[in-house]
């Protein structure tokens, strides 16, 4: 479970969260969706302790983030920021292996090993192992992001917009990865989704975020209408239930 | 994980690699003004006195400070996130002979160990005030690191220029500006043993120092505590600095193309390259001072100035080969 109480940030004399509560229980996948500048990436940078904690409490599993020893974290909580610049020139095998960093004394073991090779298979990277980073599209470098991410095989998962680069057979294998990782090995995902359909399709639970408050929170059939997501996103849209799934036409 | 899979062919190049370093060590040994013919020690002492006291200790000064200087080129392209900066060139070895100065001036009797030691205190002000700045830099104009290294380490270097002036302290900055060896006699160099000291230290910490080029939030991430490896990354690259320009003076480039020439063909993972650009380093001083020895044979060019000719070359080759590939 990560808890969030009366969490405030201000940067640079402007307040970009005010007093932000909120509960993600253990368990399944939330999105965290919202218009540009609501605040999604700050508050993720601030349960991930890549930014110091103005004010208000922050723990995962019980642990404040504030005060856990970071490699500890690292073994719980594996974060993926937007286009983090990684500038080394690592082969990607090389960089999907550093997510083994948190476990590892020295040397990978026979077991990290596999659990490497899994991951580069688990986003179709077999082929690239030997790859240098920077010889990679957009696209295949997010992939080893992600590889990477989920190398490190924490309890909980914190993505920032993972999708950005990705084809559509690609962006879909990873939401359907998060999906049977989170229903077979009870993982807790929160992903900062863009495209409101892929929340739709893929999230138990959906919190929603504007002007750095946390203005909806519930399960995903309980956000997805058009009244709440009108007061989100600041345009009327339909909702359509299309073989069984909840679509969002907001295109028109 | 490269290395098992690249096999047998890794193999290779080690042994190639090593091969190559030896053959330099011994033909340093063999070179220089007094007649020494190879298996003569045996029968004649004077022989041996002067492989001893002057060619193995010259030898194995060059050796370590060629090492060093290309790790404390590789680490602080790591700090920097660029690949062009080096200590020489971006103010550290200029902040080094800044302190070796005030040392002088302050106490002139003062030991090698102290000199070094002001040095390494003035170069790691020097230093982490340049990688303050260079982190401010955009991101998108990766050559506005190392020409601004350039200005900075310019100005730095004419400060201690117009210091030494006022001082009448010109002939010994012009000695630690100037990297050679030929001074180097047993008693004269073990100073130099400390910067081998670090190449391992900077081995044994691969990893981390590896991660810190992925960026602060990946290795945040990854439970790395980053400012204490910045700060250890800032010590290795300031204390080689400074112990290499107080024995043997400022020697150029090596910093620079021993860790790029290794990046092309092997990346970035420290761990398996580190080895490569030690020795690549200990490789490109040693071939330039052996060069040095006989170009003007009996008497000597100084190491710095065969490296500023050579590594000028390699390294416009390598940034003209670079924009051809990209």
């Amino acid at each position: 479970m990560i808890e969030i109480a009366g969490v405030s940030l201000a940067l640079g004399g402007s307040r970009i969260l005010d007093n932000v509560s909120l509960t993600v229980p253990k368990g399944g996948v939330t999105a965290l969706v919202g218009p540009n500048g609501a605040g999604k990436s700050s508050l993720l940078s601030l349960i991930a302790r890549l930014r110091p904690l103005q004010s208000g409490r922050i723990t995962v599993d019980g642990l404040p983030v504030d005060t856990t020893p970071s490699r500890q974290l690292a073994r719980i909580m594996a974060i993926l920021r937007q286009d983090p610049g990684v500038a080394s020139r690592l082969r990607v095998a090389e960089l999907v292996g550093f997510g083994r960093f948190p476990h590892i004394r020295g040397r990978l073991t026979a077991k990290d090993r596999e659990i490497i090779a899994a991951s580069l298979e688990q986003f179709d990277l077999s082929d690239l192992a030997l790859r240098f980073i920077d010889t990679l599209s957009g696209g295949q470098r997010q992939r080893a992001l992600v590889a990477m991410t989920f190398c490190q095989g924490t309890d909980y998962i914190l993505l920032d917009e993972p999708l950005n680069n990705l084809d559509m057979f690609h962006a879909r294998n990873l939401m359907r990865t998060l999906r049977r990782i989170a229903d077979e090995h009870g993982k807790t995902v929160l992903i900062v989704l863009h495209d409101i359909n892929h929340a739709a399709s893929y999230a138990d639970r959906i919190v929603a975020m504007k002007d750095g408050t946390v203005i909806a929170s519930g399960e995903t059939g309980d956000i997805i209408r058009p009244d709440i997501l009108e007061s989100i996103f600041g345009f009327s849209m339909r909702v359509e239930n299309i073989a069984g799934r909840l679509t969002v036409l907001h295109h028109a | 994980m490269t290395a098992g899979s690249l096999g047998s062919q890794g193999f290779a190049y080690q042994a190639i690699g090593a091969a190559t370093l030896l053959a330099l060590f011994v033909a340093s040994l063999f070179v220089g003004v007094s007649e020494l013919a190879i298996g003569s020690f045996a029968s004649d002492p004077e022989a041996l006195r002067l492989i001893m006291i002057s060619r193995l200790p010259r030898t194995v000064a060059t050796l370590l400070a060629g090492s060093a200087l290309a790790i404390a080129g590789l680490v602080m392209q790591t700090l920097a996130r660029n690949r062009f900066v080096e200590p020489s060139t971006a103010g550290t070895a200029q902040s080094a002979a800044l302190g070796i100065l005030v040392v002088t001036l302050v106490w002139p009797d003062a030991s090698l160990g102290c000199k070094a030691a002001g040095a390494a205190v003035t170069a790691l002000a020097g230093t982490s005030v340049f990688l303050m700045l260079a982190h401010r830099l955009p991101p998108t104009q990766p050559f506005l690191v190392p020409l601004f290294g350039l200005v900075y380490g310019g100005v730095i270097g004419a400060a201690a220029i117009f210091a030494a002036w006022h001082l009448d302290l010109l002939q010994y900055l012009e000695v630690w500006m100037t990297g050679e060896f030929s001074g180097i006699l047993r008693g004269r160099y073990e100073l130099l043993w400390v910067a081998g000291a670090l190449v391992v230290l900077a081995w044994w910490t691969a990893d981390r120092l590896t991660m810190l080029s992925l960026g602060r939030d990946v290795s945040i991430g990854l439970g790395l505590n980053y400012a204490g490896m910045l700060r250890l990354g800032l010590v290795i690259v300031s204390a080689i600095t400074a112990l290499t320009v107080v024995v043997v003076g400022t020697i150029p480039f090596v910093g620079l193309v021993a860790p790029n020439i290794v990046s092309r063909f092997a990346g970035e993972n420290l761990r398996h390259t580190s080895p490569w650009v030690a020795g690549g380093g200990a490789a490109l001083v040693l071939a330039c001072d052996i060069i040095g020895r006989l170009i003007r044979f009996p008497y000597e060019v100084p190491v710095g100035t065969i490296l500023g000719v050579v590594g000028a070359v390699l390294f416009l080759f390598l940034l003209l080969g670079r924009n051809s590939n990209d």
